[in-house]
């Protein structure tokens, strides 16, 4: 290497490839789901793909950007990003517009941005800063609960515009957190947290109640060896039993019907039949759509432009978070499941990535871009084929949308910049 | 560790979404079919049915418009009911019952609603379709007769049923298909094959326009028309002649084996089972247990054939070399067999009888003697008996005749392995079967085994396996009814027989039924019939049974008549055997009084009587009965 060239960018062209795969497939996609009769031109401004061609062009000058950018400016100034990505957020709440509910966008001429899009790269990058912070020690409380403030902040704010889905991504960085040491009772407090709401919704209360102090008093008094004090399993069982209320209140006082109905769904708790039919064809018609569309196009799809039920549209909402049911039909089992494939393997080689990472910046941003990813990746795809309650939230790469496109085309290759760096680090 | 942790939740999500995927896509995908495909609505061009021509080319059954009104129940919006229901003419309660039953069918694949509306009916219903979300009319093309006669022939079509359905996926619900007669031997060639065009729809169920630009489209193919051999004058003349009373004529050429008349009686107007009556109709035919207008006689009567059947027992008699044409036998008004002189009686008259008189006066003792002989003539019976069968059944008897209706039965002839199950503890011998000899006994046939038999005589011992179908859209037809079946009798034997036959008209049994310039050759019988009536076998009167051919040489037709309970053989089914022959071969009646002591007889009386709970007479002792002048016009009106 020569001396006046000391600095050596060797972008992983893993990752990029499979970034490029996966955002053509994406778009061939979005065309097939949004054309109506002949296509004239693909760069056609009053559809959808001609319009998310135009941003995927765009994204190459993003790209171009985001990597001549040094790549120290991530770090030194992921405060400041972060605060004007908090700002954006606010300025919602003003300027915004209000599309399906949400007050998500800003609208600036003939398009739109949704600027939570981008708050999870600067979350992302604020985490990753205020962790690697030589002062901040991960296992201290207090650290714990600043860095949480982090996230709380912009997942609050959205969750204020009406749009659930995106704010649930921010769990995605329990990962992050556990990756970079918190103690194990989080991930047991978690767990317990998930195992409970859902059998207290699947069950009941009181039995939920009954079951869990059963198991905690029998554990005491027959495996524990020290049977000193009774205090703890009756704390336990207490606060199961608050746990198990909230949970219940929240569940029949604060979720929105629709949410309460796909969850019931979801959990098969409504029994009568008549009126499960009529949830199939009113709340979940989208689901039963795109599961038909997924299942009609067998192992080998019916070929591009030639899905009957995407010609129809009988998916709602098909190019942007149903995209994946046009993949179903039109490219089968083969084609669905190379695109779960790539996703796989995209999301294993940025976290691969991280842990080879020397700053500790690099890793946990990495690890944070991982976790956002399949975050989107499990929550889009399950809800698609019906293995998740519905939540509206894109495919990466895939769903029509700029900004979203945008959004994770930065996430990504701010850190393929990092990792390029990785070399010059110390 | 702790880094393991999302990678291998990672992992283990990627294949939690891989075995859905094959689940959904693999697993429980069935193939792609586009028919099942709700996404396309499919709308089908149904072709002309071919039309149905008989042997001197008149048009038999042609076509005619109908509309069904079609439901996909899942498509079905809120609608203004009672309009709905006045507009076609149906109850509310129908309504209800009608979507039910489509909706248990299918919610998404059409069925129909209300079938074969008129053409009034049609034009105010299909301004207002529109409204009707759910509901479409399906143009279909019913049959149109353009006779009155041969419904048992011509059979009729009918809406598809679910065993139709599952097996052949051609057909829909709702789709037409052959049932009865040539509708259903000839299904495939005269239903041609349906059009389809597929229309995308989107999910408010709008069409989008044709499906990939309509490449999978197809238009439909018209049925072929088809020639039957019936002549239908002479159907005609046949359905009249067996009005008031119940039974078949089968007449056929000896030539070719082409069915010239196949006469069910009582028979229907085939129109009756077209149209929005046709379900009340038919329920109607189907229930009249008495006549059975549905079930056709010619092809289905099994009975014992009588007298008819002692020619073939004289042919294998000279075929074994038991007899001779001179052998005689002396006739004590029947013939005394067995160690405790079991006799079986005879009418002839007595006297010493040759194998010529034998057949004229249908002696009992002289075919008792040959049958006997013949069985004999082998130390064993049941060979003796197997040689005998072989022989009878050479004639088309005792099995399906594989003609082209799809109904038949396969009557009855005895052979050794027959009789060994029967008498499996002791030796049985000629004598004990010795009924078979003059068509009793375990002998079963059908009227058209009859008919082919006489052909077969008529032939000199070959015949064509007997068939409706003459052409389809001029093809020549199938190679299995233009091979012939050769009789195990040697040709020579048949002259003596035919003689006899030629001499029941000239001096025998049918000797008043003569046709001025024909030389017919016939056969009377006459079938004992039994039937239980409270659990008692009672005996009714006789069936009256005719077979015949002619001319002697070079035989144009040859004919069985079943009259049943018409007593003996020359009273009804020999009269209506001789002007069907003179109506065939002459085109015109001479002998009128035949025509109209036929004309002018009933035997609805013989038929009422097993239900009439009282004690009746039979044979002899049962009285005629006619019907008067004014009645008799009305009939050769009706047809």
């Amino acid at each position: 290497m020569s001396l006046n060239r000391n600095r050596n960018f060797k972008f992983d062209w893993i990752t990029i490839i499979l970034f490029l795969l996966l955002i053509s497939f994406g778009w061939i996609n979005i065309l097939s789901a949004s054309a109506q009769g002949e296509v004239l031109s693909y760069l056609d401004m009053s559809t959808p793909y001609g319009k998310q061609l135009v941003f995927i062009l765009f994204t190459v000058l993003l790209i171009i950007v985001v990597l001549s950018i040094e790549a120290k400016f991530y770090e030194r100034f992921a405060s400041i990003i972060y605060l004007i990505s908090i700002m954006s957020l606010l300025g919602l709440f003003i300027f915004g517009k209000t599309v399906n509910g949400a007050t998500s966008w800003y609208g600036i001429g003939g398009f739109t941005l949704q600027p939570s899009e981008f708050a999870k790269f600067a979350t992302a990058l604020a985490v990753a800063k205020y962790i690697s912070d030589l002062q901040t020690n991960i296992k201290n409380i207090k650290d714990q609960l600043k860095t949480a403030l982090i996230i709380f902040i912009p997942a609050f704010l959205i969750l204020l515009q009406n749009d659930a889905g995106s704010t649930l991504v921010y769990a995605a960085f329990f990962f992050v957190f556990y990756r970079e040491g918190v103690p194990q009772l989080y991930l047991m407090l978690v767990l317990s947290v998930l195992t409970l709401s859902i059998s207290v919704l699947k069950f009941s209360v009181i039995s939920v109640c009954i079951v869990v102090t059963l198991i905690v008093f029998l554990h005491h008094f027959f495996i524990k060896k020290n049977k000193s004090s009774l205090y703890k399993p009756f704390l336990i069982s207490l606060s199961c039993l608050i746990f198990s209320f909230g949970v219940h209140l929240f569940y029949n006082n604060i979720l929105q019907t629709h949410q309460q109905n796909r969850i019931s769904l979801w959990l098969r708790l409504e029994k009568d039949p008549e009126k499960l039919q009529k949830m199939k064809r009113t709340i979940s018609y989208n689901l039963n759509e795109s599961e038909k569309a997924i299942s009609s196009g067998g192992f080998s799809g019916k070929g591009f432009l030639e899905g009957t039920r995407t010609i129809g549209k009988f998916v709602p909402e098909q190019h942007t978070d149903y995209i994946f049911s046009t993949v179903g039909e039109e490219w089968g089992f083969l084609g669905s499941s190379t695109v779960v494939i790539l996703f796989i393997f995209l999301i294993l080689r940025v976290l691969y990535l991280s842990e080879l990472q020397k700053s500790q910046f690099s890793r946990v941003y990495g690890y944070s871009v991982a976790s956002i990813l399949f975050f989107h990746f499990m929550i889009n795809i399950g809800m698609v084929m019906g293995l998740i309650p519905t939540v509206g939230i894109p495919l990466p790469f895939f769903s029509y949308g700029g900004s979203g496109l945008w959004g994770f085309t930065i996430l990504l290759f701010v850190f393929i910049k990092l990792d390029a760096n990785r070399i010059n680090e110390w | 560790m702790r880094r393991l942790l999302l990678f291998s939740i990672v992992v283990l999500v990627g294949f939690v979404f891989l075995t859905r995927l094959f689940y959904l896509q693999v697993y429980s995908s069935e193939p792609y079919d586009l028919y099942n495909d709700n996404a396309i609505r499919k709308v089908f061009h149904y072709p002309k049915r071919g039309y149905v021509y008989d042997r001197n080319n008149k048009l038999l059954v042609a076509n005619q418009p109908s509309y069904d009104v079609m439901i996909i129940p899942r498509e079905v919006l809120p609608l203004d009911t009672i309009e709905f229901c006045s507009l076609l003419k149906i109850t509310k309660k129908d309504f209800k019952k009608k979507f039910k039953k489509a909706n248990t069918y299918s919610p998404r694949l059409p069925s129909p609603f209300v079938p074969q509306l008129s053409k009034k009916d049609y034009a105010v219903l299909s301004e207002k379709m529109r409204k009707y979300e759910g509901f479409y009319i399906q143009k279909r093309s019913l049959r149109d007769y353009q006779t009155t006669i041969g419904a048992n022939v011509l059979g009729f079509i009918m809406e598809t049923n679910q065993g139709d359905i599952s097996k052949d996926s051609y057909y829909q619900m709702g789709d037409l298909i052959g049932k009865q007669g040539i509708e259903v031997a000839y299904e495939n060639n005269l239903r041609g094959e349906k059009g389809v065009k597929f229309i995308q729809k989107d999910r408010f169920n709008r069409d989008l326009g044709p499906y990939k630009n309509g490449e999978k489209d197809t238009i439909p193919t018209p049925g072929k028309d088809i020639t039957i051999t019936i002549d239908s004058q002479l159907q005609e003349y046949g359905e009249l002649l067996m009005q008031n009373k119940i039974g078949g004529i089968v007449a056929i050429e000896p030539k070719s084996g082409e069915i010239l008349a196949l006469v069910s009686a009582p028979s229907y107007n085939p129109n009756m089972l077209v149209g929005r009556e046709r379900s009340s109709n038919y329920t109607k035919l189907y229930n009249d247990s008495i006549h059975l207008p549905l079930i056709d006689k010619g092809l289905l009567r099994m009975h014992e054939p009588g007298s008819p059947f002692k020619s073939l027992v004289a042919l294998a008699a000279l075929q074994e070399g038991v007899i001779t044409n001179n052998t005689t036998v002396t006739c004590y008004d029947g013939y005394t067999y067995g160690r405790n002189n079991r006799k079986m009686g005879c009418h002839c008259g007595g006297g010493t009888r040759n194998l010529n008189t034998g057949i004229s006066k249908s002696c009992n003792a002289y075919f008792a003697h040959a049958y006997r002989k013949s069985i004999e003539k082998y130390e064993d019976a049941t060979h003796g008996m197997d040689v005998w069968s072989n022989h009878i059944k050479s004639f088309g008897l005792g099995n399906y005749l594989g003609y082209d209706l799809n109904i038949g039965k396969k009557g009855n002839i005895p052979d050794g392995n027959y009789y060994d199950k029967w008498y499996p503890d002791f030796r049985w011998q000629a004598t004990t079967v010795l009924s078979n000899a003059i068509g009793q006994g375990e002998i079963l046939v059908t009227p058209i085994q009859l008919a082919n038999m006489t052909a077969a005589i008529a032939n000199r011992g070959y015949f064509y396996t007997p068939h409706i179908i003459k052409s389809i859209d001029g093809e020549i037809i199938n190679k299995k009814y233009t091979t012939k079946h050769q009789t195990t009798i040697n040709k020579r034997h048949f002259e003596p027989v035919i003689n006899g036959l030629f001499d029941v008209y000239n001096k025998g049994t049918a000797s008043f039924l003569k046709i001025p310039g024909i030389d017919i050759c016939g056969k009377t019988g006459t079938a004992e019939n039994f039937t239980k009536i409270d659990n008692q076998r009672t005996q009714l009167t006789d069936h009256s049974i005719f077979v015949a051919f002619a001319p002697k040489d070079n035989p144009k037709i040859a004919i069985a008549v079943l009259v049943e309970n018409g007593y003996f053989g020359a009273r009804f089914a020999g009269r209506i055997a001789s002007l069907m022959i003179e109506k065939y071969i002459k085109g015109t009646i001479s002998r009128t009084d035949l025509e109209t002591w036929i004309l002018e007889h009933s035997l609805e009386h013989e038929y009422s009587k097993p239900f009439s709970n009282k004690p009746f007479k039979i044979n002899a002792n049962s009285k005629l009965m006619k019907i008067s002048d004014s009645e008799v016009k009305k009939q050769t009106l009706f047809k």
